[in-house]
Order: structure tokens, then sequence, then C-alpha cells
């Protein structure tokens, strides 16, 4: 079974659809959608051991670097591009993000929120958040960049994307009432359904 | 049981069969050298045939295998599990048909008149010896290099052969560069007055090594150390690297054919599939899954090489798996044990679906 947070993930995927899934990990969220939804489509990692995990899985990967080689991948090629927990971990989102819409007409992103109160209240006792989803300690953390879910959409906009949907979820992958409610207090991360500008004039 | 090592031989083209070739020319005999190991089982659904390199040979596991390190019991290639086949490639010199071989024509060795070859023709072969040993599907095609190039070719004229395609540090297309160094070695080997022309083929094998290797990989092997204690000076071998490259021209001449040298870098000079009319149709309507690796050092077939052929594969939509591996040794890696690499191979062969 795949992760609650994959699975709410994939219920955005339209069936049969062509799907890039940058950072890929494992591949479980393409194994799943193929097998579920009739996906087909390709995975982005670099990390040897989840590279060998989703060959493993039969998931194609192209394994290349998500800042620097994304022109490898043509226009309009994939119907959606998936960046789970990933957007955060890049040298330049705005690069990626441009790429993305390049490649895709569709994109669903998931980030963890760096507004979720337990983070503000880590802050105000003079530390840095840590919470199971931003599990890292300052020096070691492989996310360079940290938003709150407000901060994100601000951004996503600016950049061109419609925000179709927004999925706020709790630290074990679920929605909840709360997490609906006060998403950029309650949420320890959110899941996007956004709608990719129309860069086929640029 | 360890792999069987025996080479053994196939006639599979006849006069009343015989061979026709890409370039409308016809072999009315080539006899093919081959090698099996692991066993076939009884669906035929477990084979798996390697192409080799330039100068391969049918050997390719067992005791002095040229790829021992890949394919036998437990390993990537694991002969427990999957039938394997090795040939020797049409045009060769290890025993299979090429232009050292008789002309049945004329009773003398084919010598210059045996007919230009095309990567089409390679496949051909191995389709046959396939059908000679009961395999008319294969669960994988697997090759480095020039044997690369031959999966390519195969997976994108007979797609509806194979279940999956193992390309490793080949090119679709040879650079300028390629076809330079390809040139200046048949040039060694057409100047040589003598027959055969040994230190013709010695000078290629010897430009050719270079190309195999990285930079780093000759100053970690070599650096500027002298053959002997202290320098000689003169002309002769004096630096480390100077002998080891003469010791392997020299020892290429005892097991490989300078007019095979000639025929199968020409091969591979002309190879450019993808320029092909509806090159991709074939296996857009019957997907093979490709496994596409390069090695971050090779400069001889570079990683853009790889990258090309990822790009035509994906963007055509089929379902392709690439990966760099890093390594210092260059465009020989794809013969060594690099763990990452061979680990690649058994998982993409291990997965079911």
């Amino acid at each position: 079974m795949i992760r609650p947070e994959l699975a709410l993930l994939a219920d955005l995927v339209p069936h049969d659809s062509r799907v890039l899934d940058l950072g890929c990990g494992d591949g479980s969220l393409l194994a799943h959608l193929a097998a579920s939804r009739r996906c087909g489509g390709t995975g982005v990692d670099i990390e040897n051991d989840a590279v060998l995990a989703a060959i493993g899985r039969g998931v194609p990967v192209i394994e290349l670097d998500l800042d620097t080689e994304l022109g490898e991948f043509a226009d309009n090629s994939y119907d959606v591009v998936v960046l789970s927990r990933t957007l955060q971990q890049v040298r330049e989102p705005v690069e990626v993000l441009r790429q993305i819409s390049r490649i895709g007409r569709r994109a669903i992103i998931s980030i963890p929120n760096f507004g979720l109160w337990k983070h503000r209240l880590r802050l105000l006792s003079g530390h840095m958040p840590q919470s199971r989803d931003l599990p890292y300690e300052w020096f070691n953390s492989p996310n360079v960049h940290h938003a709150t879910l407000v901060d994100l959409e601000a951004f996503l906009l600016d950049q061109g994307f419609e925000i179709e949907q927004r999925i706020p979820i709790d630290e074990t992958g679920r929605t909840s009432r709360a997490t609906s409610w006060r998403p950029n207090l309650l949420a320890s991360a959110a899941i996007y359904r956004l709608r990719c500008p129309d860069t086929a004039s640029a | 049981m360890p792999p069987s090592t025996q080479t053994r031989f196939a006639t599979l083209f006849t006069p009343e069969n015989p061979l026709q070739m890409a370039g409308g020319s016809r072999l009315d005999e080539v006899v093919v050298a081959y090698e099996t190991y692991g066993t076939l089982n009884a669906e035929a659904s477990n084979a798996i045939y390697i192409c080799h390199a330039l100068t391969g040979d049918a050997h390719a596991a067992g005791e002095g295998g040229w790829w021992s390190n890949l394919i036998g019991p437990g390993l990537a290639i694991d002969t427990d599990r999957w039938f394997v086949v090795c040939s020797n490639i049409l045009g060769g010199c290890q025993g299979t048909t090429g232009p050292t071989s008789t002309n049945p024509a004329t009773g003398e060795p084919w010598g210059l008149d045996f007919p230009l070859l095309d990567m089409s023709d390679f496949v051909t072969v191995h389709l046959a010896l396939g059908h000679e040993l009961g395999v008319e599907h294969w669960a994988a095609i697997v090759g480095g290099s020039l044997g690369g190039m031959q999966v390519l070719e195969w997976s994108l004229r007979h797609p509806e052969t194979l279940d999956r395609a193992v390309v490793i540090a080949a090119s679709s297309r040879l650079t300028a560069q390629n076809i330079g160094f390809s040139a200046v070695g048949r040039q060694a080997i057409l100047r040589d007055p003598a027959s055969p022309p040994d230190s013709g083929l010695a000078t290629a094998r010897m430009m050719a090594h270079i190309t195999y290797l990285s930079e780093d990989a000759f100053e970690e092997k070599f650096g500027r150390t002298f053959q002997q204690e202290h320098s000689v000076g003169g002309f002769g071998v004096d630096f480390a690297v100077e002998s080891y490259l003469q010791y392997q021209g020299n020892k290429f001449l005892t097991r490989f054919d300078a007019l095979s040298y000639l025929y199968l870098t020409r091969v591979m000079d002309y190879f450019d599939p993808f320029s092909r009319h509806e090159s991709l149709a074939a296996v857009q309507a019957c997907p093979v899954r490709y496994l596409v690796v390069s090695f971050d050092s090779d400069w001889r077939f570079s990683t853009a090489h790889s990258r090309r052929i990822v790009r035509q594969l994906e963007q055509a939509r089929l379902p392709v798996t690439f990966r760099e591996i890093s390594s210092v040794w260059g465009h020989d890696s794809f013969l060594l044990d690099i763990p990452e690499y061979h680990d690649t191979i058994r998982a993409f062969l291990g997965a079911e679906r």
C-alpha cells in the first residue's frame, strides 16, 4: 500500500495520463498510477538506492539533475508533472517551475508547511522547526528553501500557475477538518493541483 | 553448475537459404561461433542475448570470458535464472564468417571482396541463431559499445522479438571525432604494405586503446613513471604508458584480424538509425523496455551519446530508464565490475512489469 499522501496525490491524476514524476524516489507513485489508473510515464531521481528500487518495480527512471537538466524533456510531452516534496530541495525553484510548465499541462506539487503551529512554537522557543515533515537538523537538511503555504501560493500565482485544488494534510498524510479550517497554521503539508501557464507562445 | 565455456558452431545460412544483406549482397555460407550459459526453460521465455563490442567474441562468460564479472551463477545476469547466448558477430574473426573466411565461389579467402556490412546484418544473423536454438523471443538483449548499437538496431527493427533492451556506453550516431579516430585506425592498416598488416593493426589498437580509457585512468595507472628505474631517453619505449600500449597492440595481433577491424569499425561510422524514415514506428507499435547506461568519464561515447538515444526513445513515449554511472575508467568501464552499474542491470532484469 502506498503512503496516504501519495494516495491523495494519485487521486488528482486523471486516468490514462502520461506522468513525469520529478523526485520519484522508489517509484511507488508511478507504479501505483500504472496499476490503478493505467498511467504511463517516467520518474526522475538521482539517489542510487531510490533509483534501483524504482527500476526494480519496473518504473522507467531517467537519472538527471532537476536544477540543470530538465531541458532533456520536450515541450508539452507529459499530461501531468508531479513534484512531491521536492520543490523545497531544488536550488532554483523559479527555473524548475518554468521547466515544469513547459513540459506539462498540469502540475501536482506537494510541499511541507513551514508555517505549521509546531514550527512557529519551535522558532519562538529559539530553535529551528522540526517535525515529522521536517525531520532534519539545520545542518543536514536537504531542504534549501522554506515556505509557508501562504508564501507558496503567492509564489505559484506569481509564476502564472492557476491553483485548481489544494489539499492540506496533517503529519500522517491525511486530510482533516482542522487542516482544512486553518491550513497555514494546522496543516503539516499541502498538495496542490495546478494548471500550468500557457507557454506555447514563449 | 558452472557455465559451459565451449564454443560451438552453427551453419545458419547456406546456398539454399543465403543471407540477404542490407547492402544488397548475398552470403551463401554463414557459420556462427556461439556459446550458451544456463538452461532454456520449457517455455523458452528466459533467454538473453549478449551482443559483443568491436573486438569481443563468443566467449562472454566462464573462465576468461570478457563479461565473466557480469554473467554467471548469482551474478547480475544470473545464469541460474537466465539462458544466455553470446555469438561472434558477422565479419568477425573468432569463428564466425568474416573476411578471412573462404569465399565458396573462389575457394580463396574473401579479403576485401567480403561485402560491406550494416548493423542490421548483425541482427539478421543473431535472429537466425535464436531460431536455430529454439528462441524466437528474448527476455532481454544486452550489449556495450558496438554491442549496444546492435541492441538498439535490433530493438528498432524487430521489437516483437524482445521484451527488454540494454544499451550500454553506445551511440546512435558517431561524431566527427569518433569517425576520425576510426579512420586513422583504418589508415594505419591500409597503409601497412606487409601481409598481414601487423604493424598497422597494432598501431590502430594502440590508438583506440587511448580512447577507451579516460585521462584520469591513464594518470592513475601510469602517471609519468618510467618503465625502467630511470629514463633511458631516445625514441624507444621509455614511459610505462608506452610499454603498456605496445603490449596491448602486440597482444591484439594474437587474437584479431586487420580485415575484420576494417569492416567492423566501418559499420559503426555509418550507423545512424534515427535518421531513417519512421525509424521508431515499429517499436512504438510494439514497445520495448529500454535501459540506457553511460559512464561519466567515457569520452569515446560520452554521456551525450546516451542522452541522445534516451531523448529519441523517451520522446517516442517508450519506457526508458537512463543512468549515468560514475567511474574513472572511461569507455572500458562497461567491462568492469562497478556495483552501481551491475546492480542497475540486475534490478532492470529482475523487474516483473
